[in-house]
């Protein structure tokens, strides 16, 4: 529908550089430039290195997007960028240019929540989120349960990890067997060969006195590579395939257990699964089963979607639009720890009063 | 013609417009942690002072460092974004330079700005136009032997002057906007080259990953 919002978003959270455009709840482009190859090496994210990559990227990934889309800067209705959590440079880079873009353009300026981003990118999948929505996010920088009442103002944590987060355990795994970054993908593949019942690896929090939403992944990881290392002191080979299998199976088991049960608990018949280990194959399969089992209806991205992109940012930017959210002023600034219950960042001098001061600002520099 | 200028290569967060004789508006806020706040607001308040809008610019003049990089890429990426909505070049300048520029010294001398981790950035000049070494970045300790008596501007002169003993205390400590939009308009009233948009790191990145990378996880 013409008259849904257009919104172009733009993340640079990590080592992705996206940018999305939506209209309403349908997706007109994702472009995204990935520095994974120059961490490879590393074993991980260098945040200097994501930087450079980001101002690089910045300008030919929104041009980039505006082609694919098929759509001319002028007909924008708001730009929205990833305020946080994140690296602090990498988010510097994607809201200094969001707010040259949106200033330049004249159009009203949307920072917002990365985690909530997560959650409303399915939107663009499944159509409306059911309010409200359970979403468990995972990926190599969060590992959170969360319940949405409302997508863009009310977000409330209701576990999330307390060491490592799941996708980290995925990279620290995949080093200890040698095989290479981003671990995810490589575990994936090769558990599909192997045995997931081969090896008890310990399930983390799971006792009857543990949280009931919290997670720990960092007990398993130490157990896993124990295990690696008492076979290697032994001489024999490492089985990587059942390791895989049986490690991924401990990670999922925790994820969808704890899942479900916090669907129960608060009578919510449906679950969302965002971030990159969303992408998992066990973990939807999992998932998928246990779901079924408890009547709840799974709702999972495609992959693309899950792992950090700027379709996301722009999916909630254009739900901030549609429901008249405050934007932010020229002075946002990027802020690595945001939390999550934060859903955006509104200007000050905005409360209850829309978005006027913003578009008084910008219309003096409409640009044809 | 009508120039915008920024930079965030120094503590500065620095913006000026310049109609190609003289500096209409110019905003100077130092504030090494706050770029990313400052810039866009001082962009609005530098345009409103001069009565002018953003399209009305024809040319973009950023200073490309060296400076620490966080806030560096600030400027960078506003004046490459600007370039792009606008359709208007994007002039490159050495941020030394502009603070060269706005020392007026005819004779030769260093400019000098403040690395951190206890070293400086610097260029040598024969006067306040012109630049006759590649921008560098040092230990102050092992350029000592150079720069003992050389008449020198900037924060890291100014830091450092038991070796920059020359130091200018008069002279300019951070970079002016204004400063480097009148070099700029001098550079293209003569048709002369400017540098390309991007940043002068002058060091690798630190290829370290962090023990707790990613962890975004809220509280
Ligand atoms: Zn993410």
């Amino acid at each position: 529908m013409a008259d849904e919002p257009l919104v172009l978003g733009i993340e640079t959270s990590c080592d992705e550089t996206g940018v999305g455009i939506v209209r309403g709840h349908t997706l007109l482009a994702d472009a995204v430039a990935s520095s994974v190859d120059e961490h490879a090496r590393f074993g991980g994210v260098v945040p200097e290195v994501a930087s450079r990559a980001h101002l690089e990227a910045m300008v030919p990934t929104i041009q980039r997007a505006l082609k694919d889309a098929g759509v001319a800067a002028s007909d924008l209705d708001g730009i929205a960028v990833t305020a946080g959590p994140g690296l602090a440079g990498a988010l510097l880079v994607g809201v200094s240019a969001a707010k040259a873009y949106a200033y330049a353009l004249g159009k009203p300026l949307y920072g917002v929540n990365h985690l909530a981003s997560h959650i409303c990118v399915d939107q663009l999948e499944h159509g409306a989120l059911p309010e409200p929505t359970m979403a468990l996010l995972v990926s190599g920088g969060h590992s959170s349960l969360l319940l949405a009442p409302d997508i863009t103002s009310d977000v409330r944590p209701l576990g999330s990890t307390i060491d490592d987060a799941a996708g980290e355990a995925f990279d620290k795994i995949a080093r200890v067997l040698h095989l290479g970054f981003p671990g995810g993908p490589v575990i994936d593949r090769y558990a599909r060969e192997g045995d997931p019942d081969a090896i008890r690896f310990p399930r983390g929090l799971t006792g009857p006195r543990d949280p009931v939403y919290d997670f720990s992944f960092s007990g398993l990881k130490t157990a896993v590579a124990r295990w690696i290392e008492a076979k290697r002191a032994a001489g024999e080979d490492v089985p990587v395939a059942d390791v895989s299998a049986s490690f991924q199976e401990a990670v999922v088991d925790v994820l969808t257990r704890k899942a479900v049960r916090a669907c129960k608990d608060h009578g919510v018949d449906h679950l969302m699964i965002g971030g990159g280990v969303a992408a998992n194959s066990r973990l939807r399969a999992l998932a998928q089963h246990r779901c079924e089992a408890a009547g709840i209806t799974l709702r999972v991205p495609r992959p693309k979607l899950c792992t950090d992109n700027g379709a996301m940012v722009a999916a909630l930017g254009a739900e901030m639009v549609a429901r008249n959210r405050p934007s932010s002023d020229w002075g946002l600034s990027a802020d690595s720890s945001l939390p999550v219950t934060e859903t955006h960042v509104p200007g000050e001098g905005h409360h209850g009063h829309g978005h006027d001061h913003v578009h008084e600002l910008s219309s003096q520099n409409l640009y044809p | 013609m009508l120039l915008l200028a920024l930079d965030t290569a120094t503590p500065a967060v620095t913006v000026a417009l310049h109609d190609g004789s003289r500096v209409l508006a110019e905003s100077r806020q130092v504030d090494a942690r706050r770029h990313g706040e400052l810039l866009l607001p001082a962009v609005d308040a530098v345009l409103a002072q001069a009565g002018r809008k953003l399209d009305a610019v024809s040319d973009i003049v950023v200073g490309v460092g060296p400076g620490p990089y966080t806030g560096l890429r600030v400027g960078l990426v506003t004046a490459a974004t600007f370039g792009s909505v606008l359709g208007v070049p994007v002039h490159g300048l050495c941020s030394l330079d502009g603070i060269a520029h706005a020392s007026g010294l005819e004779e030769p001398f260093v400019v000098a700005t403040d690395a951190r981790r206890k070293e400086v950035y610097w260029a040598r000049y024969d006067n306040a136009r012109t630049r006759v070494t590649e921008p560098a970045v040092d230990r102050p300790a092992d350029i000592a032997d150079q720069m003992a008596g050389v008449p020198a501007v900037g924060a890291g002169a100014l830091l450092y002057d038991e070796v920059f003993t020359g130091v200018r205390r008069e002279g300019p400590e951070h970079q002016s906007a204004g400063a480097l939009a009148s070099l700029a308009a001098e550079m293209l009233a003569a048709g002369e080259e400017f540098l390309p948009d991007r940043p002068l790191y002058l060091r690798r990145p630190d290829a370290q990953v962090p023990a707790n990378y990613k962890v975004v996880t809220p509280k």
